[in-house]
């Protein structure tokens, strides 16, 4: 789960970490009031979504004035913010946070991870802050200093000194930088966050280290002892289909192409849109129905996928395990009559109960395409998607 | 020999009394010696009880002592699961088979740091579990696809597993044994080490190594393939199409900052003599290829 800047900063002054004050605001008007209320004569007017690059795609402005920070946010609330992370459509932009100016002297990065290899929290920190650190990570290596965590002990001192002595923060500012980064250490760890990023990490204003951009996500495994931090979710930032499919545990991710599948398994799942790539086609999403599909779930899945514009043919593949194929095919069989199917249907199943699970299929007179195999079963749907007509196949 | 399990193991099940536990509990013992192998189970409050005549006891420790158990499986629900591992390492169990999806991270890096140094294996959390066909089955794979034979099969994922064996039945090659390391970011097991196994066992011929997108389990274990393994090898990775940035199912399926994808992979096991095959319909034809 992902939150917006302005809430991730609130998150992190709770463990000491400083940052510039700001307000969050839904308005032009709230937005010159909270100018107004920070005081002094320069502010931030900052787009919040959840994308990064808001500063490239010009959803980031200074304004000078009141006057200045009314027309400023007039223009980036309710803009349609493209940064590299948003794809071509963008964001539209609903929430603004006003920030208090600050002078910067010099730009930092600071940012944590789980790093799989060492199976620990990862503290990395450059000087080449306000920059894609993947770019940086990529042309100078060397420019990225990496600290692996002892989940006991904890990010120490020394650790963070060291860290901080590496990026060329000023020996007078190590202690507030040491102070800065064991507070996202503890932030992170007490709140199962799974990635926190200071982009740029400031030394401002003539000798303060402040966090000026906050970035986190969180374990979504670890969002039920956390519902503090699911109550700062912002379903307007999530895709809609994403959202539908979570309330019904389907795993659904949205692709660009016209060949939907309905797998389970998540590396089956990934399998079975390699392997219509493979064979010529696109597939139209990621979908696995999980262990325990019924026959409701599969009608949900089939829902969600029809509602894709662009989609041409099915791809349903089964391997069942625990999950029997003649519950399976019952579940396509309601499903493709409830939703009233005018795409070409291609099923392919496997193991437990899988000719009874085809006698179904066979049984139910409807239009549906039996695959023996994974190629069989790609091939089929990528010729189905070829022939059948461009306008829209379905009736949802 | 096979690795890790056969019909000599002692298994407790820990989460015996859930529905799930009772479920595959079930199911495994019913699969060739499991009647043999499946000797306790484990409830703190349901001490004394059993399950179908097999024995709950309150701690794993005690179900060790009692049964002389040197495996469990743990079915416990998410948020108590990491603590039952690190339970069945306390006890001094040889292994720990994990099959519980969706434990936090934090938990896990807790409980693999308190592995350091301790003789305890664990496999997943998330996986599917392990299978040493037509001798012991501990997990959730159906048992009845397996046959046993001289292939070796290491995979991240459950059903992407039982297609690899499926196809390798297809073709009339048994397996030595069959594991699911599982697909979250922290585990136990990794590729490398079942693949050192796997090496050393003299019941294996080959191995089917099949992997997905997302950290760089599988390049570690090509490059010590390259340097050591003594058989054959032959490799899928799923999720060539996969987008950057988005978790695909396994809660360690992403691709992120540019690594991790299928093609850096497939690349890297290629460069180090590995067979690899882009189609998953062909997994077991590759494999039979290099024997």
């Amino acid at each position: 789960m992902k939150i917006h800047e302005y809430q991730a900063k609130e998150i992190l002054r709770q463990y000491g970490v400083a940052t510039p004050q700001g307000v969050a605001c839904f308005s032009v008007d709230e937005a010159v009031n909270a100018a107004k209320q920070l005081g002094g004569d320069i502010w931030a007017v900052k787009a919040q979504i959840y994308a990064g690059g808001r500063g490239k795609g010009g959803g980031v402005k200074v304004a000078k004035s009141l006057d200045e920070v009314r027309q400023r946010a007039g223009e980036i609330l309710g803009m349609r913010l493209v940064t590299h992370q948003t794809g071509p459509e963008g964001r539209i932009v609903h929430r603004l946070f006003i920030e208090q100016g600050v002078k910067i002297d010099k730009e930092y990065y600071a940012g944590m991870v789980v790093d799989r290899r060492q199976q620990r929290v990862c503290l990395m920190a450059s000087s080449e802050g306000g920059m894609d650190i993947e770019k940086v990570a990529a042309e100078t290596p060397d420019k990225i200093h990496k600290i692996f965590i002892d989940p006991v002990a904890g990010l120490t001192p020394q650790q963070a000194e060291e860290v901080a002595r590496k990026v060329g923060i000023p020996a007078v500012c190590v202690p507030q930088a040491i102070t800065l980064l064991q507070g996202l250490y503890r932030a992170f760890d007490e709140t199962d966050a799974s990635l926190l990023e200071i982009n740029p990490l400031g030394l401002v204003n003539g000798g303060q280290v402040m966090a000026l951009d906050a970035k986190m996500n969180f374990d979504d495994n670890a969002l039920y002892r956390h519902s503090d931090i699911v109550a700062l979710r912002d379903l307007d930032e999530e895709d809609p289909v994403e959202i539908e499919a979570a309330k019904h545990e389907l795993s659904y991710i949205p692709l660009d192409g016209n060949i939907g599948c309905l797998v389970n398994g998540a590396g089956l799942a990934m399998a079975t849109m390699d392997i219509i790539k493979l064979y010529g086609g696109n597939p139209a999403n990621f979908l696995d129905v999980g262990g325990g599909a019924t026959a409701e779930k599969v009608t949900e899945a089939f829902k969600l996928m029809l509602r894709n514009p662009k989609l041409q043919a099915i791809l349903v593949n089964i391997f069942g395990g625990i999950m029997k194929c003649d519950v399976i095919a019952q579940g396509v069989v309601a499903a493709a009559r409830e939703v009233q199917l005018t795409v070409p249907l291609v099923v392919r199943l496997e193991g437990t109960n899988v000719d009874l699970g085809k006698q179904i299929l066979a049984d139910s007179g409807l239009p549906i395409i039996s695959a023996t195999d994974m190629a069989d079963a790609a091939q089929k749907a990528v010729n189905a998607a070829k022939t059948k007509p461009s306008s829209c196949g379905c009736q949802n | 020999m096979s690795i890790l399990i056969n019909r000599n193991s002692r298994v407790i099940t820990q989460g015996i009394t859930g529905k799930t536990g009772q479920f595959h509990t079930r199911m495994c013992r019913d699969y060739a010696f499991g009647k043999e192998c499946f000797v306790a189970g484990v409830n703190p409050r349901k001490p004394g009880e059993d399950f179908e005549g097999i024995p709950v006891f309150a701690t794993v420790q005690e179900a060790k002592q009692q049964t002389g158990a040197n495996v469990s499986v743990i079915y416990v629900p998410p948020p108590f699961a990491a603590a039952a591992i690190d339970e069945a390492v306390e006890a001094g169990l040889d292994l720990v088979i994990c099959i519980t999806e969706g434990i936090p991270v934090r938990d896990m890096i807790r409980t693999r740091y308190n592995m350091q140094g301790k003789k305890t294996k664990l496999i997943g959390p998330n996986c599917p579990g392990i299978i040493t066909p037509d001798e012991l089955k501990i997990g959730i794979m159906p048992g009845y696809i397996h046959k046993k034979g001289r292939i070796g099969v290491v995979s991240r994922s459950g059903t992407l597993t039982y297609e690899a064996v499926a196809q390798l039945m297809a073709l009339g090659l048994g397996q030595s044994t069959c594991i699911g390391i599982g697909g979250d970011p922290v585990n136990g097991l990794k590729h490398l080490d079942v693949m050192q196994l796997f090496n050393d066992d003299d019941e294996t011929d080959a191995v089917l190594m099949v992997g997905e997108i997302g950290g760089s389990d599988e390049e570690d274990c090509a490059r010590w393939i390259k340097d050591n393994m003594r058989k054959p090898v032959a490799g899928f990775i799923a999720g060539v199409t996969a987008p950057p940035g988005k978790r695909m199912g396994h809660a360690g399926a992403i691709i992120s900052g540019g690594k991790g994808t299928a093609q850096e992979k497939l690349d890297v096991m290629e460069s180090c003599g590995i067979k690899v095959t882009r189609n998953p319909a062909e997994m077991g034809k590759l494999l039979k290829s290099v024997l």
